[in-house]
């Protein structure tokens, strides 16, 4: 089980992750200011094994690989949201988060809740009820289960 | 069989037919790397094993959010950079010339029908001349450089027709904000975006590269226009009879149709803090504002500078208001110094930077603070983008910039 940080619609790469932070040379160095702007008790609150749920368009905007970075780094297990922006998408499948798109989920949830996640079924099991999730192309799929495009290129030239 | 533009290019590039929904493996005819992510790039190149690029000819590195530095830190991105043109023999690097997407059709970087990519969001810009460009990450560039491919989902088309004259004070700015708001930010998400219309075909490639530019603020994978006589004087070339069979089929087929009657459109901003939110300038007319930013490469080049020059020949920016203008690239700031437009600019009271991202992307060159107010020319107006995050981001073109400067409010030019 995880706890549910749960945010709005639109959430773009910039309140994610600042700017500013983007000089630090590491994602570690990073990762203590992801949401800042929205809530600045996430990086302190997130454990390990816990869950980020959105409304639709998650990740707009810029094409900062650090803001998967730094929710991976912070032990988050997935994101689920209504819908994801685009870039976004991609650089969380070729780092290994998982991303995964739930209709339903974000309007049944509050914050704080706890949810488990069967990532194989796609299916989310949170207050007694199933949520079933759109699953990836197998090709993206692919790629997530080696655990993302690094893994995944050292597999297939070996 | 009949094809969109974004067929018509990934079929030329893999040489097989493909329909929206495949996933393909394109092979890149140019990248393009900037100094913010060129650490990340690197790191990640080596951590994958490769001991050369599949071909520097093909790889662009560019410096242009961090110049000229203004912190200490900022150069360490300078010095890794270097680093890598180093080692892995680079020959097209821009150290200061100016921003990226300026840069990359300006240069010569971009022919229409290439695939291109970099590590930009705004990468959708060299739509202008033809291209298929998208913006991706720095693991996704490290893999390009040593594989020269990328896997891409064929993505379905939303063709927008613009027919007409355009009002004088609307621009190509105005459109593509109108597109944005009726679209939503993610209105286009995985799609591309095809223009048409005579509208368009009068359009400069100025003009043509802010709607391209902006493409990605309705989350679109890439943004077309076919290319014609303008791009082929733009980019020194004529073009082959594969680039003017590039346009799409009379008869392909589009998820969405949407048509726009010139006369019909107004000058509008977005408003705080979506690019989605988009509101007509009278509405808004009389706004108090602290500052007004020209440039960026949405809208930082000589015909942007001209426009506000027209404006502000003659008159003065109110007291209380900053006008800080930012040319796209030295080339730009060049013409706009030979023809007369910075002294224009000047003599009304502008602050003229050196060119780069500068202000668009919160580094340098004009930060706000708690409850201040902006009208400025770039893409984004997000929470913190130009300062703390209690700033009013408003985006405008350059006319409505320039009328508002003078105003000290927000304006139309002309009323």
């Amino acid at each position: 089980m995880g706890k549910i940080f749960r945010f709005h619609t639109d959430v773009d790469t910039d309140q994610i992750i600042a700017s500013q932070y983007l000089l630090f040379p590491t994602v570690d160095e990073m990762k203590a200011h992801a949401f800042e702007s929205l809530d600045r008790e996430f990086a302190s609150r997130v454990q390990p094994g816990d869950y980020v749920v959105a409304a639709g368009n998650f990740g707009c905007g810029s094409s900062r690989e650090q803001a998967p970075a730094v929710l991976k780094a912070l032990g988050v297990k997935a994101v689920i949201a209504q819908s994801f922006a685009r870039i976004f998408y991609r650089n969380a499948i070729n780092i290994g988060l998982p991303v995964i798109v739930c209709k339903e989920l974000y309007d049944y949830v509050e914050d704080g809740d706890e949810m488990e996640l069967s990532l194989t079924e796609g299916i989310v099991t949170t207050g007694g009820r199933e949520y079933v999730c759109t699953k990836l192309p197998p090709y993206m799929q692919g790629i997530l289960d080696q655990g993302g495009l690094i893994a995944s290129l050292n597999r297939s030239e070996a | 069989m009949s094809a969109t533009m974004i067929e018509k290019i990934i079929e030329r590039n893999v040489g097989k037919a493909v329909k929206p929904g495949d996933i393909v493996t394109v092979f890149a005819d140019r990248v393009m790397i900037h100094d913010i992510f060129i650490p990340f790039v690197a790191e990640k190149f080596e951590e994958m094993g490769f001991q050369r690029l599949w071909d520097p000819d093909k790889v662009v590195l560019i410096y242009d959010h961090l110049v000229p530095a203004s912190q200490v830190d900022d150069t360490r991105h300078f010095q890794v950079g270097n680093a890598f043109v180093e080692k892995y023999g680079l020959t097209h690097v821009h150290r200061s010339d100016g921003i990226c997407h300026q840069l990359m059709p300006e240069a010569g970087y971009v022919k229409p029908g290439d695939v291109v990519f970099g590590t930009d969001s705004h990468t959708t810009t060299y739509g202008c001349v033809g291209a298929f460009s998208s913006g991706i990450g720095y693991t996704e560039m490290a893999s390009i450089l040593g594989t020269g491919t990328m896997w891409i989902r064929v993505p379905e088309t939303i063709k927008v027709t613009v027919t007409g004259k355009m009002p004088e004070n609307v621009t190509s700015k105005d459109i593509i904000l109108r597109l944005i708001g009726d679209l939503g930010a993610d209105g286009a998400t995985y799609k591309a975006l095809e223009f048409a219309g005579d509208t368009v075909e009068e359009m400069s490639i100025a003009s043509r590269m802010t709607m391209a530019n902006m493409a990605i603020e309705a989350g679109a994978k890439c943004a077309l226009f076919a290319p014609d006589e303008k791009t082929a004087a733009y980019c020194e070339t004529e073009l082959t009879k594969e680039q003017k069979a590039l346009a799409a089929d009379r008869d392909a087929s589009y998820v969405r149709e949407i048509t726009y009657r010139a006369e019909d459109l107004v000058p509008v901003l977005a408003c705080p803090s979506q690019v989605d939110n988009i509101k007509p300038v009278k509405e808004l007319k009389g706004l108090p504002i602290d500052q007004v930013f020209i440039g960026s490469c949405t809208n930082g080049r000589l015909e942007d500078l001209m426009a506000a020059a027209e404006i502000l020949k003659g008159k003065k920016v109110a007291p209380f208001v900053k006008l800080i203008v930012t040319p796209a690239s030295r080339k730009v700031y060049q013409e706009a110094a030979e023809n007369g437009t910075l002294s224009i600019l000047a003599e009304a009271g502008a602050i003229i930077t050196h060119p780069g991202c500068g202000l668009c992307c919160g580094r340098t060159g004009g930060i706000l603070t708690d409850g201040e107010r902006v009208v400025a020319t770039n893409n984004r107006n997000f929470l913190g983008r130009m300062g703390t995050s209690r700033v009013e981001i408003f985006l405008a073109s350059p006319r409505t910039a320039a009328a508002s400067a003078v105003a000290g409010q927000i304006a139309e030019a002309g009323f």
